[in-house]
């Protein structure tokens, strides 16, 4: 528990994704089994069951604390599941600690060396990550309390504090499960890929795929199980791709604006993975139920009613949830627009060209007609002109680019080059304003290098103000981020720790890819992808553009 | 705050006024925020340690800080009272004791008409190699301070802090450790525990941190050695430097190679304090007592009426009434509440 709780520790202090590999790969690498694979679970899928601990906190403190004590703690600590993490073996207070010395009797020479403070709770080396998710697996609700507490006693501060983390079941140290994945695979020096592509056929503790990385046993057989087989993808299309590319040799396909999916389905089981692999098949019963098919298919998830593909917003409404509910699945209608298959029927078709590919799916989809999902399909095209012509209209239509595959393309795994390209819509672009600049982190720390700006509106009392808009941290040079980093430590209105305001005067052309309503921003909007464009250091702040401009770019629905 | 009230008499002649403490039949300040005639200085921070005074008595480790920090005329006069030896002063009868805090820190024991007070200056239990360990007084008023008076403040053992740095420098050759801490006093003492954890590459300094660190060798404590950044032919990766906490994130660093910052300080037990500070290697490491220290310290004396100088005084003045004493918060101003900042 020591070694997993130091472990969750340092991730949530280091920022950069090196960093964050490092820790992991040291502590999979030192680590036993079991507790080792139980980490792994516990930072990938997370442990299969939860506790609402706040209840169960309040009342062990009760007994345990002076409670103005706890208020004064938690007033400073801000968080109650921290707060007592670090105070649960502070001293009670005592009457008799004064001793028998009163001040009357007190003895005139220097009693000398103050005696050291009680001893910290001796970490219990038994204590061990495995033991304390097999047994949460077994205990009842009324049971946990009392075993909770055992496990305080035993463990030090940051134990506790990983303790209560693990059950929560909200880690929010920074690392996604793909992160955590890739890790492991470095026990190797294989790519993050190969072990996707088996662990779908793995449960936790994964001892099984520790002893195929260290060489002791064999590679874990997938067997009948469903799993995620890597995908293939693109290199965005330079202008320089787009001079040197021979267009007979490509098909082109609409690029969706909806999130990458893999369908794997066969004995009676279907799974949906996103794109780093996640199983998100139980978010999306109203596919998956009704699929019965044989087969490993790739393509966009996108929210369609009556034919029309809804903006990217209403997907959003279904993602990064659990489950789901019928209201849900009335309102935001799942769909799969697919494009491409690895596997038709038991067979492997990824050593096929693409075109080949898409003749068998095409048999195959007319064949079966799967609900809730349809064909993407192939643009006729005569030139590049044409194709130029037809990017140029996708933002009025709604679609995000134009895919360029090559035709003889085999299904590689990964972004090899040369054999897809994304050619995204041309970006929409806004002169903003910057207003707070915050410092980055690991080779960036002493630069001010992420930063919020805003556009102008007009107040209540008439008066003309900035309402911040979006937030970017990349698109400069480093050339740039130097100039910037220094007209921000000469402009600076106020500062708050890392982060300092600065006067309205420096204007961003920001480029960003579309603007959704949102109701976690004051401006009510939200960009996507945002990211510097340009630096208009001619540009007079007071010029920049207003809030209803971008207002005014918000993507209707149903377009 | 029902049990705060002051006793019918002053404790050995102490009392409150706009410079600080004042103990009037002696005719003295101790750690006076403003210029006064006569002046005790508990050690040598610069919030417990001002120019400006007529004369000042101290310890002499305190005394050679105060003249490399302030100057040789940072005072109309200079005394030095080594620990343990008794002086009479106007009525009273003092003595300096050790504080535990840094290099020279003492605590002023005040004796009159057969009453004692001790005011502990800033004080601390945990092992410093650079500073002779605290020293128990029994009292009837002792004088505390609370910078970390809460009970969720445990410094964690510091052979521990030690280790968890020294393995991040084991595990990351290829970046600099750049340490933020007090260049007074916790920077040596990190150094000297650094040293007695077997870490005998040379140590690099910023400037700033310089000149106090060869006060301390030469008053006899070994820091092993030391070299400037600013001579450095490399960007220092896989090295330790220790810079003042201002510096952490200044241009200043760019120097090094892909700096993984560390923070010593009490105030790293709180998450959210330590990302405020950006750090990514947090050490509970503190120069002043945390809560357990406090208050077994507190108990220990025997003081019947406990005075809370600065910092979290709320929680302790409680704790203290708890404890069936008498707490009184004075809330002096001019101390710093931030320990290393």
């Amino acid at each position: 528990m020591k070694a997993f709780a130091n472990l969750l520790d340092r991730l949530s202090y280091s920022p950069s994704r090196n960093a964050k590999l490092r820790l992991m790969r040291d502590y999979f690498r030192h680590t036993p089994d079991p507790d080792r694979g139980w980490a792994l679970a516990v930072l990938t899928s997370g442990l299969p069951f939860s506790f609402p601990l706040r209840r169960t906190l309040m009342d062990m403190m009760t007994r345990r604390m002076d409670p103005e004590l706890f208020r004064l703690s938690r007033d400073y600590v801000g968080d109650t599941a921290e707060t007592i993490a670090l105070m649960w073996d502070a001293p009670l207070p005592a009457r008799d600690m004064a001793g028998t010395g009163a001040a009357s009797t007190m003895d005139p020479e220097p009693a000398g060396q103050t005696p050291p403070p009680p001893a910290a709770a001796e970490v219990a080396p038994s204590l061990r990550l495995s033991e304390v998710v097999e047994e949460l697996a077994l205990v009842g609700r009324n049971e946990l309390a009392p075993r909770l507490e055992g496990w305080l006693d035993q463990l030090d501060a940051t134990g506790r504090w990983a303790l209560l983390k693990l059950l929560t079941g909200a880690l929010r140290v920074g690392v996604s499960a793909r992160l955590a994945k890739a890790a492991v695979a470095e026990l190797a020096d294989l790519g993050v890929d190969e072990i996707e592509e088996i662990w779908h056929a793995l449960t936790p503790p994964y001892q099984s795929l520790f002893a195929w990385l260290e060489g002791r046993g064999p590679k874990p057989d997938v067997g009948e199980a469903l799993v995620f087989r890597p995908l293939m993808l693109s290199h965005p299309l330079e202008a320089a791709d787009w001079a040197a590319l021979d267009l007979a040799q490509f098909a082109a396909e609409w690029k969706w604006d909806g999130i990458r999916v893999q369908v794997a389905a066969g004995n009676g089981a279907v799974k949906l993975f996103s794109r780093t692999g996640e199983d998100i098949s139980s978010a999306f019963p109203d596919l998956v139920d009704k699929w019965h098919f044989d087969a490993v298919l790739d393509g966009e998830l996108l929210v369609v009613r009556d034919g029309q593909v809804a903006p990217f917003n209403d997907l959003q409404q279904r993602l990064n949830r659990k489950r789901v509910s019928k209201r849900e699945m009335e309102q935001f209608p799942a769909h799969v627009r697919l494009y491409d298959a690895l596997a038709l029927d038991g067979e492997d078709l990824r050593q096929l060209p693409l075109l080949t590919r898409r003749v068998h799916l095409d048999a195959w989809f007319s064949q079966r007609r799967p609900a809730c999902s349809d064909l993407s399909e192939l643009i006729g095209l005569a030139d590049k002109a044409q194709l130029q012509q037809l990017w140029s209209q996708t933002r009025a239509t709604g679609i995000e680019g134009i895919m360029l595959k090559r035709r003889d393309s085999g299904y590689v795994a990964g972004r090899p080059k040369g054999l897809w390209w994304k050619w995204k819509r041309a970006p929409l672009t806004l002169d903003c304003v910057l207003m707070y600049a915050q410092r980055g982190s690991g080779k960036r720390s002493s630069y001010y290098s992420d930063y919020t700006f805003g556009a102008w509106r007009t107040n209540a009392s008439g008066a003309a103000e900035l309402v911040p808009v979006g937030k970017a941290y990349f698109g400069f040079t480093d050339k740039e981020l130097l100039e910037i980093d220094r007209w921000v430590r000469t402009h600076t209105i106020e500062s708050f720790g890392p982060v300092r305001a600065v006067q309205p005067e420096l204007v961003f052309e920001v480029a960003f890819d579309a603007v959704q309503k949102s109701t976690r921003h004051k401006s009510g909007v939200a960009m996507r992808f945002p990211r510097i464009h340009r630096i208009r250091w001619d540009k007079p702040g007071a010029e920049a553009d207003r809030l209803e401009t971008l207002l005014a770019m918000l993507e209707a629905p149903g377009s | 705050m029902g049990n705060m009230r002051n006793s019918g008499t002053p404790i050995a002649g102490m009392a409150v006024d706009a410079a600080g403490l004042y103990c009037a039949p002696g005719d003295f300040h101790i750690d006076p925020t403003r210029p006064v005639a006569r002046a005790i200085i508990t050690h040598g921070h610069a919030d417990h340690a001002r120019p400006g005074h007529g004369a000042v008595l101290a310890t002499p480790d305190t005394i050679a800080i105060l003249k490399t920090r302030l100057g040789e005329d940072a005072a109309g006069s200079f005394q030095a009272l080594p620990y343990g030896e008794p002086l009479g002063l106007g009525g009273v009868t003092l003595r300096l004791a050790p504080a535990g805090h840094i290099l020279g820190s003492a605590q002023v024991v005040i004796d009159h008409k057969g009453a004692r007070a001790v005011v502990s200056g800033d004080y601390k239990l945990d092992p410093d190699p650079t500073a002779v360990p605290s020293e128990l007084v029994r009292c009837h008023l002792f004088v505390t301070e609370a910078t970390f008076g809460l009970p969720v403040f445990r410094h964690e053992p510091v052979r521990e802090e030690i280790g968890k740095l020294l393995t991040s420098v084991g595990a990351n050759a290829d970046r600099t450790h750049l340490i933020g801490a007090y260049g007074l006093g916790k920077t040596q003492r990190l150094i000297a525990l650094l040293r007695a954890a077997g870490f005998d590459r040379p140590i690099w300094l910023h400037g700033a941190n310089a000149a106090l660190c060869q006060l301390y060798q030469a008053r006899g404590i070994d820091l092993g050695a030391l070299a400037h950044v600013s001579e450095a032919t490399s960007k220092l990766p896989g090295e330790i430097v220790f810079s003042p906490p201002s510096a952490l994130s200044d241009r200043w660093s760019r120097r090094l190679t892909e700096p993984l910052t560390a923070f010593a300080s009490g105030w790293m037990r709180v998450r959210a304090r330590a990302r405020q500070k950006g750090v990514e290697l947090p050490l509970v490491i503190s120069d002043h007592c945390d809560w357990p220290g406090l208050i077994t310290t507190i108990a220990a004396t025997g003081a019947e009426d406990i005075w809370v100088t600065h910092g979290r005084e709320e929680a302790l003045v409680h704790q203290i009434g708890l404890m069936g004493m008498r707490g009184r918060a004075l809330a002096l101003i001019g101390y710093e509440e931030n320990e290393g900042e």
